[in-house]
């Protein structure tokens, strides 16, 4: 079988073993219709990084307009087109249209798809120690759904009336009448059509991921031994099979308002001169169905980057993650106070307000099981003996993001304080930070962590610290002023202030604020030099580099398709043997037994050295049925 | 040309960058990496420790220097009580913040890698786990407690001797209907009756709309309590009145309340802030269009005397359209006329002469 192969392999162990998941095949099955996890995660990681760089460019442009409201924007009449006015300006529609397309390609493309696509598809098989995911074929689907619904997405960009201009969050009425605005239109049609498209995309892996960790997971890799991130992995993928339906639905529910005259969300309007016909509907329906999704859906964009950095936090601070039972624990309780907490985004929408005070109490719940993770992770840190690599220091970021944005979150979640605070810069800075940086921070040091095993070569370490420390001041500097703009109660999406007394100062932060996101997008040019880079010319890449427990670790350094080339690994320990007392080195893979380790086994693990000989008895009698 | 000069620049730039890149690479491969890492940790570890206490002292220098640039003065009872609220929840907040951010950057200081120092294998703690996740669950109950009473004070209902004052929304701006001095309700609506001019969709067979006045400036009397009823024409909007800590979105088809007491006059608030041009505003905060960001709507307030003299100067909606009466029930037009301050003498049937004199 392995004539067939027109790969030149380096690996000298390649050859040894039968070829049962042996790859043949041509580019086009090899690197686009590739129904491989990993070969499907590059494709995620590199669809999410294009995506990243369009949502970055268009939240500078309308930085442009908030800092420097005086300057000539003229010489992006070349891009823009008609959407600068003739005295040089953005339109102010248009700036609704980067408004909402900022939103919705950072949330949904970067880090739902680019994040947990990435993460998920790569490291389950590989840290849960199978061949593939579950179904190979659905997850390219997932893929390639995904793929023709950034296409959808991008084709909006560019048409003549514009992206879907009513926020991320599509509130009907604006977002149903083409009257109201133009993006409403086709580009609102293109939007509904690409989340309906991307739903589809975000089920299928999910079932997948969900299938895989409870199904595939190898001999002694029990649900308490498995690392953070499938964790982290599992629960967002059933948080995301719960929720994105029912954004599937009110999506629906939309089309038929907008195309086939039915009234679910529209009633008693009256626009362009005309009332129209709708009675009976109510918006606010759609804004509970909306963020039935909207709200879980920044735990989907939060716990994987938490289960990434509980992972390389732990791994680089050569300590077991602090109180691993209670980081599982507060995740499940995240995940479910997750779904009964979206009617905090609504408190001033009219809805009854006794709503309001259930919703209140839930929401500040839920600070209890944050507030144990930031614990948890300072603990780790503590006494442990820390090396700032790039992944490191993105990880250590996401934990400060995390406090800084989630402490706000108790003025927001208070509905008697939301009141002054609701769509004001201060939400701005708090998602910003809590969910936006601290979900990036956690893809990027995921990337840097995980690139020896994706592309088999190491990112430059020195670029990789440049980066960081540009981007961490820079977020900051960004977001954190917002604070103030937001306490004098500036309200966001505003194309310009100027037209209120009370919102005329502050021009000074908010020039500022430009700047920095001007330079922190310019420090991710860094980054993706970094990136392209080593993939061709980094250096190459150790069997286990950072001296990690996991099992991606022991795969050969391009692991081929199924992973492993002979067994896969049997699992005797967690993942968190990090400075064992006794061990003679500082991490224990945990692929060596306990009966291996007798100088490090704690009284209880000794007890288990005997089931182990029973265990890896029954590991050959059943590996050679195969 | 010069931009042609320009981009060679930026290349040639670039370029350089990247054979420094190369070189240092190249460099370093030679030397051997091992020392470059750690180096590089001890930098990283100190920088840690140099945004921590450079990025707590521009926190604290700027909330202090700039305190009254940020703060809105509050005019509004119940905003006293949600102001207060949001300050205990900084001192928290603040508290917490600080503390945790202190340890966790004096950590990576502190336990940074040094070569042969072994971590400790710290797995757990069960006590430390139980404290601090009971601790935080005491301050939520708390902050919980107090923001609930606050809430039920604010969204509960407004006492029947309110004044009821009716805000619409539309693309891009907003209107306020008052009921007129004569019957004090404010008339029935319906959407469908909106035109060009009858803006609110006035119900004409409603005798309490005869007297409605419409008002292109929000006038509140000083210390009195004013119902706000909101709604809005076409998509969404919100109706933010930023120093009376007031926000309600304004719902098609829905109607939405929120009721306070103004505590501060307009000239009370231009010889608090030292501002003799001050004044208040509403805005729309719930994303809109086009227009907005242009939602402004200039606020009033002023004292009882004034503002009843305000209210019997303002002119009946039916009066400045009597083109309308036609909508007016036979049986009611005596009265619509009374109501509206119409001269009887003038009746149905010559409008034409009527509207001469009203739009005057």
């Amino acid at each position: 079988m392995a004539t067939a192969d027109i790969k030149v392999h380096t690996d000298a162990h390649h050859d040894d073993h039968e070829h049962d998941h042996e790859h043949h095949g041509n580019f086009w099955t090899n690197y686009i219709f590739c129904q491989d996890h990993k070969v499907i995660a590059k494709q995620f990681l590199i669809t999410g990084m294009a995506w990243a760089l369009i949502g970055g460019i268009l939240s500078v442009i309308f930085r442009l307009q908030l800092g420097f409201p005086e300057a000539s924007l003229e010489w992006l009449r070349p891009i823009l087109g008609g959407w600068i006015t003739p005295e040089g300006k953005i339109d102010s529609e248009f700036y609704l249209a980067l408004v909402t397309m900022h939103g919705t390609i950072m949330v949904f493309f970067v880090l739902t798809a680019g994040l947990s696509g990435t993460f998920s598809n790569f490291l389950i098989p590989l840290q849960v120690g199978a061949r593939d995911m579950a179904s190979g074929f659905m997850n390219m689907l997932s893929y390639w759904f995904f793929f023709l619904s950034s296409a959808f997405m991008f084709t909006s960009l560019f048409i003549s009336t514009g992206p879907a201009g009513g926020g991320w969050t599509v509130y009907p009425p604006l977002s149903a009448l083409p009257q109201a605005i133009q993006g409403s239109g086709l580009g609102m049609t293109l939007w509904l059509i690409s989340m309906a498209l991307f739903i589809v995309s975000t089920l299928l892996g999910g079932i997948n991921y969900i299938t895989t960790i409870i199904n595939m997971r190898t001999q002694g890799m029990s649900f308490t031994r498995m690392p953070l991130t499938i964790w982290a992995f599992f629960f967002t993928a059933v948080i995301g099979l719960l929720s994105f339906p029912v954004l599937f639905g009110a999506a629906l529910l939309l089309i038929f308002d907008r195309s086939f005259g039915t009234s679910f969300f529209l009633s008693d309007i009256y626009i362009a001169g005309e009332a129209l016909p709708h009675v009976g509907g109510s918006p606010i329906l759609f804004q509970h169905l909306f963020w039935f999704l909207g709200h879980p859906e920044v735990y989907i964009v939060l716990l994987p980057a938490l289960g990434i950095t509980s992972e390389i936090i732990a791994t680089n601070s050569r300590k077991p993650i602090f109180g691993y039972k209670a980081m599982v624990g507060s995740m499940l309780f995240i995940a479910i106070l997750s779904f009964v907490v979206w009617a905090h985004h609504m408190f001033v929408t009219g809805m009854n307000p006794f709503l309001g005070s259930i919703f209140t109490l839930l929401t500040l719940i839920i600070a209890v099981p944050s507030a144990v993770k930031i614990f948890n992770y300072v603990t780790t840190l503590w006494q442990g003996n820390l090396r700032f690599t790039s992944g490191m220091l993105f990880s250590i970021g996401l934990v400060s993001f995390f406090l800084t944005g989630g402490i706000t979150g108790l003025f927001l979640g208070n509905s008697a304080v939301d009141i002054q605070l609701h769509d004001t810069y201060f939400v701005v800075a708090h998602f910003h930070l809590v969910m936006g940086s601290a979900s990036f921070f956690g893809m990027i040091a995921g990337i840097y962590h995980w690139f020896p095993k994706f592309f088999g070569r190491m990112m430059d370490e020195r670029l990789g610290g440049i980066h960081f420390w540009l981007t961490f001041v820079g977020v900051y500097m960004v977001f954190f002023p917002m604070h103030y703009i937001g306490i004098a109660g500036f309200p966001r999406r505003y194309y310009s202030w100027t037209n209120f007394e009370a919102f005329s100062s502050f021009t000074d932060l908010n020039m500022l604020v430009s700047i920095a996101a001007i330079i922190t997008l310019g420090a991710q040019f860094i980054f993706l030099f970094n990136f392209f880079y080593s993939i061709w010319r980094g250096r190459l890449a150790p069997p286990n580099p950072w001296g990690a427990t996991t099992l991606e670790w022991t795969t050969p350094r391009h692991p081929q398709h199924g992973n492993w080339p002979g067994e896969i690994p049997a699992v005797y320990r967690w993942a968190y043997d990090y400075s064992k007392p006794g061990a003679k080195e500082d991490y224990i893979p945990q692929t060596i037994p306990y009966s291996e380790t007798p100088e490090s086994n704690l009284p209880h693990e000794n007890e288990l050295v005997k089931l182990e000989m029973g265990n890896s008895g029954a590991i050959v009698a059943g590996d050679k049925k195969h | 040309m010069m931009s042609l000069i320009i981009g060679f620049g930026v290349v040639l730039i670039l370029v350089i960058v990247f054979m420094i890149f190369r070189i240092t690479n190249l460099v370093n491969l030679v030397k051997g990496d091992r020392e470059k890492a750690d180096s590089g940790n001890g930098i990283h570890a100190f920088l840690f420790m140099a945004f921590m206490i450079l990025s707590l002292i521009g926190f604290f220098w700027y909330s202090y220097a700039h305190f009254e640039k940020y703060v809105l003065p509050v005019a509004s009872e119940h905003g006293v009580v949600t102001d207060h609220l949001f300050w205990i929840t900084m001192v928290i907040c603040v508290v917490a913040f600080t503390i945790i951010f202190i340890v966790m950057f004096w950590f990576t200081y502190k336990y940074q890698y040094q070569e042969g120092r072994k971590a400790s294998y710290t797995v757990d703690n069960h006590k430390l786990e139980i404290l601090w996740t009971l601790v935080p669950a005491v301050v939520m109950a708390l902050l919980i407690f107090r923001g609930l009473r606050t809430w039920n004070e604010i969204t509960g209902p407004a006492s029947k001797e309110a004044i009821v004052i009716e805000l619409v929304g539309q693309q891009f701006s907003w209107m306020a209907r008052y009921p007129g001095p004569t019957d004090q309700e404010l008339g029935k609506f319906d959407f469908r009756l909106i035109d060009a001019t009858n803006e609110f969709g006035l119900d004409l067979t409603d005798k309490n709309s005869f007297d409605d006045f419409k008002s292109l400036e929000l006038h509140l009397p000083v210390g009195k309590e004013v119902l706000l009823k909101i709604r809005a024409k076409d998509v969404l909007h919100s109706v933010f009145l930023p120093h009376f800590r007031v926000k309600m979105d304004a719902v098609p088809g829905m109607l939405t309340t929120f009721k306070f007491v103004a505590t501060k006059t307009t000239q009370q608030m231009r010889d608090e802030t030292g501002n003799p041009n001050f004044n208040y505003e509403m805005a729309c905060t719930e994303i809109c269009g086009k227009g907005h960001f242009s939602m402004r709507f200039p606020v009033v307030v002023d004292d009882e005397e004034t503002y009843n003299k305000w209210v019997a100067s303002q002119e009946a909606w039916l009066k400045a359209n009597p083109d309308y009466l036609k909508r007016v029930p036979e049986n009611l037009r005596e009265l619509a006329l009374i109501k509206a301050g119409l001269t009887p003498d003038n009746g149905s049937g010559q409008h034409e002469e009527l509207q001469t004199v009203s739009n005057r």
